[in-house]
């Protein structure tokens, strides 16, 4: 396991492991105002200070962890739910008409410019954390189905899918029994990259007031609520930016060392 | 050669000097800027504040005018007379006024926008404020004779206003885009997104403003409107936005910050219409379960004057009713319990974008959820709370700051978007507009303020603050905002 590996698997872990914990336990209630208290930097009582209007910025870190990955995840769900049965689809289907309507309906999402799109949903059908999943797990889809149709395409040249065809195997039982084992290990590379753009996204959205709504902290509209107040309480922008940064550096490094270690040749090459 | 030299040299410093002195002398330009960009430019024709505040005063002016203190004093009408009955006001006209476009202002201008304002079809968004009149007649071209159907104390107050304003009728077609009036500054151009430059009117009637040009600016995003006044981009911004930014001016040199006061009152407004929000027992435990204090302090940082009814605490008449609805969360439980809902209930709490309600929302909501009141928050544009909540009456809870000047009389119309009915305060309203005699009025006043304080009608929170920041030597500035204006006439640089 190489470093970056390491590195972003507890780097990610620990945000998750936040996140989780924030589900039974946090400092504070996430929630509570407490105005005589507001804006005061880290103490004892509250690790990482309170916010302008008192609540403790690290109950609110956690649970915000919990709103990005959540978002995240689910996005990211979305995109191989849907993305990874078109890709085999049109790689089973090489050549069809079938394969020219996912293909060129994919490059039409691919053509949208994603954060853009993501806003005009969300301020169309209302601002909050379920319009900004699908917004963004719309655009991961066309990501899946393109990664998922290259590899299989190459996939489908090889003697052991031909053998299984001989068999008499169906080119859907084939795609999920013997293509889709095969481009797991790419899959798994994207979806962390995925995720860590989804993360970035859903902060961005909420950033401008279109994601979670408040009282449900995120860490874009920390961010958001602080710019005011950056030059007499610059923790308040710190730290969810420091959450931010941490998490996505983590899961890219982790997909980075995920690719080295999953993909056969690199490994290899390596021994 | 040397001599030569010398002497260009020393006539080259005195030119520098004399080109600095001019500079430092010819400060007669001024930046402003304010958050929001006005839709268009005849305040006649809509409600946005953003067009009073370009136009009050600087382009357009009425036959009475609003001074920063409050007061009102003659504008284009010199002097009046009122007749015994109170019915008819005799307006005596300034002469020599002539509008931007070079036509002169008289009787025929006057007449045409009162009628203009009272009309069928009138486009005017405080036809309220023209409905007593019954007649206007032009004597003669310095003379116009008002008749009002019934007696009205509050006429001349009614015609400080921006939409009251005398336009003429050779120019009111381009005025959304080319307003020409008669105030000391001519508008000169709009760059839509950016700025409203306006130029000093050489012909105006009074006296001549210190100001010979002055940009308006828009900045609505509060980040930017910090830098822009710490760059020094700015002379002056009124209605700064971000209130926590004001102590960092305060102990800048560079600056001075004002803080006056307004006439908005800024108010939970309740559906009055929707259960449970037509029990008025819902709407006291609403009220109990508001910590004002707490909601001054963290939206907007300590600036703002309690208030306990729809009315601003700086008005002789203001009667301090804050008692009536103290922070008591357990009375809160109680109430609601009482009405049926022990276990509360579930609402709405659309936030417009102003900070005082995207905050102040923020803090209700917890301060309701602690009474077990769960309000459900949505953020919308003001294009969308104009939609949704004020026509469309489809809300439950919102924040929002009135800032009309003694606006009590909305309580008097049950259509009015927090549909309150009440037949007794109707009919107290319409006396009160009878009424000429001051002590009778604030009798009146007084109860009118007390019953919609006693119905709960909606969560008083508080007299929103007027804050400008401006450099340390502009002076004669509105610190008071007692209606929406910028009004640049008396603005000059200090030495």
């Amino acid at each position: 396991m190489s470093r970056n590996l390491v590195l972003g698997g507890l780097l990610s872990s620990l945000v998750a492991l936040a996140a989780l914990v924030s589900f039974v336990w946090t400092p504070f209630d996430y929630a509570a105002i407490d105005i005589p208290n507001k804006l005061k930097t880290p103490t004892g009582e509250h690790w990482l200070g309170t916010d302008h209007f008192g609540r403790d910025m690290m109950s609110m870190l956690m649970v915000g962890a919990r709103t990005s990955l959540a978002v995240a995840l689910v996005a990211v769900g979305i995109g191989m739910g849907l993305g990874v049965p078109l890709g085999l689809t049109a790689a089973a289907r090489k050549g069809s008409w079938l394969d020219e309507v996912i293909m060129r309906g994919n490059d039409l999402v691919f053509a949208f410019p994603s954060l853009v799109i993501a806003i005009l949903i969300t301020a169309v059908f209302g601002a909050g954390a379920v319009n900004a999943i699908i917004a963004i797990g719309i655009f991961n889809i066309p990501v899946f189905a393109r990664i998922t149709r290259g590899a299989a395409l190459s996939l489908w040249e090889r003697e052991f899918i031909l053998a299984a065809r001989v068999a008499g195997k169906s080119s859907a039982r084939i795609s999920a029994e013997h293509i889709l084992p095969n481009v797991m290990n790419l899959l798994i590379v994207q979806g962390t990259i995925q995720f860590s753009l989804g993360i970035l996204a859903e902060a961005g959205l909420s950033y401008v007031g279109l994601g979670a709504q408040p009282p449900t902290p995120s860490w874009g509209r920390m961010l958001a609520d602080a710019q005011t107040m950056v030059s007499f309480a610059p923790h308040l922008a710190l730290i969810p930016g420091f959450a931010i940064i941490l998490t996505v550096l983590g899961l890219n490094l982790m997909g980075d060392g995920l690719r080295d270690w999953l993909d056969p040749r690199l490994r290899v090459a390596r021994t | 050669m040397r001599p030569n030299l010398k002497r260009s040299l020393v006539s080259g410093l005195a030119l520098g000097a004399t080109l600095l002195a001019s500079q430092v002398w010819a400060k007669d330009d001024i930046t402003v800027a304010m958050q929001l960009e006005p839709p268009h430019l005849d305040p006649t024709s809509a409600a946005a504040q953003a067009i009073d505040s370009v136009v009050y005063s600087n382009i357009f002016e009425g036959l009475t005018r609003f001074m920063g203190d409050g007061a009102i004093v003659p504008g284009l009408a010199e002097s009046w007379e009122i007749s015994e009955d109170g019915k008819t006001y005799t307006f005596k006209l300034h002469d020599g006024v002539t509008f931007h476009d070079g036509t002169t202002m008289d009787g025929e201008d006057v007449k045409f926008s009162l009628d203009r304002a009272r009309g069928e079809d009138s486009a005017n968004a405080q036809k309220a404020l023209f409905a007593g009149i019954a007649d206007v007649t032009v004597v003669d071209p310095l003379t116009v004779q008002v008749t009002l159907s019934e007696p009205n104390g509050n006429f001349l107050f009614n015609l400080a206003w921006g939409d009251a304003v005398i336009v003429a009728p050779e120019s009111i077609e381009n005025i959304k885009t080319a307003p020409v009036g008669t105030g000391a500054f001519k508008f000169s151009n709009w760059v839509q997104g950016d700025r409203i430059d306006l130029e000093r009117n050489a012909e105006y009637w009074g006296a001549q403003p210190a100001l010979a040009k002055a940009t308006i600016k828009f900045i609505s995003d509060p980040t930017a409107a910090f830098a822009a006044v710490m760059a020094e981009d700015v002379d002056v911004f009124s209605g700064f936005p971000a209130p926590e930014n004001l102590p960092q001016f305060d102990a800048d040199p560079r600056f001075q910050v004002l803080v006056g006061s307004t006439e908005g009152e800024t108010i939970l407004s309740t559906n009055n219409k929707q259960p449970p929000f037509d029990n008025v027992k819902v709407r006291q435990a609403l009220a109990h379960a508001i910590d004002r204090q707490a909601i001054i302090d963290g939206a907007m940082f300590g600036y703002g004057t309690p208030i306990g009814t729809h009315f601003a605490p700086h008005n002789p008449a203001y009667v301090d009713l804050t008692g009536n609805s103290a922070h008591d969360p357990e009375k809160a439980k109680a109430l609601l319990a009482e009405a049926g809902f022990p276990d509360g209930f579930e609402t709405t709490l659309h936030l417009p974008p102003p900070s005082y309600a995207r905050r102040g929302g923020e803090i209700i909501a917890a301060q309701l959820a602690a009474v077990g009141i769960k309000a459900e928050i949505t953020n919308v544009e003001w294009a969308q709370w104009l939609e949704t909540v004020f026509r469309g009456k489809n809300f439950g809870l919102t924040i929002v700051s009135h800032t009309e000047p003694m606006d009590i009389g909305i309580y008097a119309r049950p259509e009015y978007y927090f549909q309150y009915d009440n037949k007794a305060f109707q009919d107290l309203m319409a006396s009160l507009n009878e009424t000429t005699d001051p002590a009778m009025r604030t009798e009146m006043l007084q109860k009118a303020q007390t019953v919609i304080s006693e119905d709960y009608v909606n969560g008083y929170l508080f007299q929103l603050a007027n804050l400008g920041v401006a450099k340390a030597n502009v002076q004669g500035l509105w610190v008071n905002a007692p209606t929406a204006a910028i009004d640049l006439t008396g603005v000059s640089w200090a030495n």
